[in-house]
């Protein structure tokens, strides 16, 4: 498992051949980036701002992690969240998860963006034409990490 | 002591990011709000009863009566938005 907060891009190039190199047992790679859009709520968006909670952030983001290789037989994951000043088209979060079968790496790769989503300690400020605002929580991310918290249930 | 962080919308809106604040008599997440919201309308308004903000104790996500104790450090903030 690697979880890493910076400032810096990423290359998903250079993060899927360290996941993988030296595990040739690894059959499926499933890999999410999100990005900044230009527009939001019908607003243009010039800067977007990442603000973190240091120490809970990577704490948060490994206990994701870690749900997610208890649920599905997971060969590696790798989680890299932006913080700080960002533009549109600019990349913010990569999550890479490596599995034998692609349903354990796809499904694995979703549950942590959804968890994410919710539950890691970051916050996003637009910078838009009639000035700052923070983005607000939306109700449809909740109802995303709920269904996989009520399908665990409904296995059990 | 406990050490009390503030984030995002809410640090900017009660214009503080980390103080220390004593250990409240009623030593619980709950105890430690009632203290915040005597501070003026504008604590009472952001951290009031159904306001969605959060509250971490130690860095894990936390509940009203979650109890507290000197040198724990209490993180209070809104709907987390990363992504």
């Amino acid at each position: 498992m690697k979880v890493r907060v910076q400032a810096e891009d990423f290359d998903i190039s250079r993060e899927i051949a360290a996941l993988r190199t030296g595990n040739a047992g690894i059959g499926a790679i499933a890999s999410f980036i999100g990005l900044v859009r230009d527009m939001n709520d019908g607003t243009g968006v010039s800067t977007m701002t990442l603000e973190h909670y240091p120490g809970m952030t990577e704490k948060a983001l490994a206990d994701i992690v870690s749900q997610a290789e208890a649920r599905w037989e997971l060969l590696g994951c790798t989680v890299i969240h932006r913080v700080g000043e960002l533009k549109p088209a600019d990349q913010i979060v990569l999550v890479v998860v490596a599995s034998a079968h692609r349903l354990h790496a796809f499904q694995a790769c979703e549950f942590i963006m959804d968890y994410l989503k919710t539950q890691a300690p970051f916050w996003k400020k637009e910078l838009t034409a009639v000035g700052e605002r923070w983005v607000d929580s939306r109700e449809s991310d909740d109802a995303a990490a709920r269904r996989w918290w009520e399908q665990k249930k409904a296995q059990q | 002591m406990l050490k009390v962080l503030f984030f995002a919308s809410l640090r900017e809106r009660l214009g503080v990011g980390e103080e220390s604040i004593p250990v409240p008599a009623m030593a619980t997440v709950a105890g430690l709000l009632n203290i915040l919201r005597q501070r003026g309308e504008d604590w009472a308004d952001a951290l009031a009863e159904g306001k969605r903000w959060r509250v971490a104790v130690n860095q894990d996500m936390a509940q009203a009566d979650t109890a507290l104790k000197a040198g724990d450090e209490v993180a209070i903030f809104p709907p987390v938005t990363g992504g």
